[in-house]
């Protein structure tokens, strides 16, 4: 009806009014159906544990190793040096200041604490989506960059490109992500990773496999998107640059493409988005990703239920964030 | 300037086009050619045969002494020197009217900024529009783009200009203006190729009309010669038509 303003007579205002008013309703019923239903399973929710899942409070205990008196304490710079001393061996510990414990001459048996600090230190949420983050941002950079070579390639005239594009692109909507992760997991990597020690350095990490994998897999369909940006763009806008004498290239880069990123912004950000939805498949080839931490977290705190709306809400966080984000771009761009 | 002999060209897409039928053009430096014809006559396919826009089959076209049928021939350096004005525009929609002129400029003719700006303000002043120079060219009106458009090719120091209907897509006031720019860069002894449907400007500033149909060029003249006594049969009935 809004799409087709003015079709049908106005609507009044109890109408809107009602309307608006039965959508809180079913919303409000819904939570209240959800809070009896958990209370029904007696579970106890424990929203305050939460927190301490991204942020929580750590103590670090500096321990002598050794029996020993404590023969010195020497401020320097802030920090201190606290010598242990026994008639066989000296240890000197550096500690902050302020966490000391020990006083000059007392005597210490090794594993008594010479001092103790407590520290903020980020929890296993905030590493889970800090990994998620970080494999999606690469993966899209990446995707882009393929997405791009390839769609060009798919619109070129040389056999080979096109069908290279064609191959890699048909071979990859072709099956699921998942079996593809297996794939580049289990069987490429076993390869390379044998091919690169065998060549004396060191292993490359899964988290590299997951990002290349993700980033094949959506610059498969990115690289159709962008085919259909350019080829949306009128060929009047190449005839027009080539007839100033700029060569394919320089036209595609100046005149067509800028067109075409802009007409695909939404369909891109789209595909982007599954994309970091996506990377929560890393869990299966142990990248410790936001699901996989969740479900670790899960299991050693027994609040599934919290765990599971948080990790479903930082997912809506990092998508939302996104289409903002894109959305910035698109007004910039027109 | 453009020496085009026995240009023949096919379309096979949907079905197969004999589109041009041996058809020859010489354009003298300085000259002003208008070619006329039917619509689906081949004006336009002639004409982007000439900078290569379409690839003609056999024939020799050379512009400027320089073969661009060759393969080895560097196209782009050929087409820098021969400008087109299209009937519907083309101008770069995301860029503004200046970066419309400069863009080129730099790229192809690897001027400076400032000495492409300051080239793209000359121009834009001489097509009357350089106030506009820092809008985008969908806030401009037909007549207005199509003036930029014109700046836009001469902006190249190209040697000839060839026009493809450039009044056909606007609405009747607005043909004029374009028109006149059109005059002025004939009287300053641009080299032109014209396709158009303005018999006024055909008779006013050609040096030479050409008169196509179905692929062939059929007959050729001064405007004098073309108008008050054509020869040809079928140029005769165009020419009742038309006028
Ligand atoms: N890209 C193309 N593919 C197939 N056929 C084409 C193509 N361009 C032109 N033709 C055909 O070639 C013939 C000549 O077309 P052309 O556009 O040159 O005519 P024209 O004289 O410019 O006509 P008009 O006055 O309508 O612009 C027509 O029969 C047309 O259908
Ligand atoms: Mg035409």
């Amino acid at each position: 009806m809004s799409l087709y303003p003015g079709l049908d007579a106005p609507r009044t205002k109890a109408y809107t009014t009602i309307w608006t008013g039965i959508f809180f309703i079913g919303l409000i019923l819904g939570m209240a159906g959800l809070y009896t239903a958990t209370k029904s399973v007696d579970y106890v929710w424990r929203w305050y544990q939460v927190p301490d899942y991204f942020y929580y409070l750590d103590t670090i205990e500096t321990v002598s190793e050794i029996d020993g008196m404590i023969s010195g304490i020497e401020t320097k710079d802030g920090a201190t040096l606290v010598t242990v001393k026994n008639p066989g061996e000296t240890e000197t510990y550096t500690l902050p200041t302020e966490s000391l414990l020990a006083a000059k001459g007392d005597f210490i048996y090794a594993g008594d604490p010479i001092g103790s600090q407590k520290k903020w230190r980020p929890g296993l949420l905030l590493y889970g989506l800090w990994i998620t983050l970080k494999a999606s941002f690469l993966a899209i950079i990446l995707a882009l960059v393929i997405g791009i070579l390839t769609g060009l390639m798919r619109i070129s005239d040389n056999p080979a490109l096109k069908w290279t594009a064609i191959t890699y692109i048909e071979l990859v909507r072709g099956s699921p992500l998942l079996v593809q992760l297996m794939i580049w997991y289990f069987v490429i990597g076993t390869l390379v990773n044998r091919l690169v020690m065998d060549l004396g350095f060191s292993k490359i990490p899964t988290l590299w496999f997951g990002i290349l994998s993700l980033a094949i897999f959506t610059g498969a369909y990115t690289a159709e998107i962008v085919r259909a940006g350019v080829q949306s763009v009128n060929v009047g806008q190449m005839e027009a640059a080539r007839s100033l004498g700029m060569s394919y290239f320089e036209a595609m880069r100046k005149v067509i493409m800028p067109q075409a990123i802009n007409r695909i912004l939404p369909a891109l950000a789209g595909q982007f988005i599954s994309l970091i939805k996506d990377s929560s498949l890393l869990g299966v080839i142990s990248v410790r990703e936001l699901t996989k931490i969740t479900r670790e977290v899960v299991t050693s705190s027994l609040q599934p239920f919290e765990l599971w709306i948080v990790c479903a809400a930082l997912y809506l966080v990092l998508t939302f964030g996104f289409s903002l984000l894109v959305q910035r771009l698109e007004t910039r761009a027109m | 300037m453009i020496r085009a002999e026995q240009v023949n060209k096919y379309f096979y897409a949907p079905h197969e086009i004999h589109a041009l039928k041996d058809a020859s053009l010489h354009v003298a430096s300085g000259e002003v050619v208008v070619i006329l014809g039917p619509s689906g006559s081949g004006k336009s396919t002639f004409l982007r045969c000439l900078n290569r826009l379409e690839y003609a089959e056999s024939g020799t076209i050379s512009i400027d002494g320089a073969d661009v049928l060759d393969p080895k021939a560097n196209i782009n350096t050929i087409r820098a020197e021969a400008g087109m004005v299209f009937q519907s525009f083309n101008l770069f929609p995301h860029k503004t009217v200046l970066e419309n002129l400069t863009m080129a400029q730099m790229s192809v003719r690897k001027r400076s900024k400032a000495e492409a700006d300051e080239k793209g303000m000359m121009l834009l002043k001489k097509v009357g529009i350089s106030e506009k120079f820092n809008v985008y060219p969908n806030q401009l009106s037909g007549g207005q783009q199509q003036r930029v458009a014109i700046a836009r090719s001469l902006a190249m120091d190209p040697k000839v200009i060839l026009f493809d209907e450039p009044t056909s897509a606007l609405d009747p006031e607005m043909v004029g203006e374009v028109l006149d720019v059109m005059k002025s860069l004939a009287n300053e002894g641009m080299t032109m190729v014209v396709v158009t449907h303005e018999m006024g400007f055909a008779r006013e500033v050609a040096d030479r009309v050409i008169f196509m149909d179905a692929g062939r060029v059929i007959e050729e003249g001064t405007p004098e010669a073309f108008f008050n006594h054509p020869k040809n049969e079928r140029t005769q009935t165009f020419l009742n038509q038309i006028l």
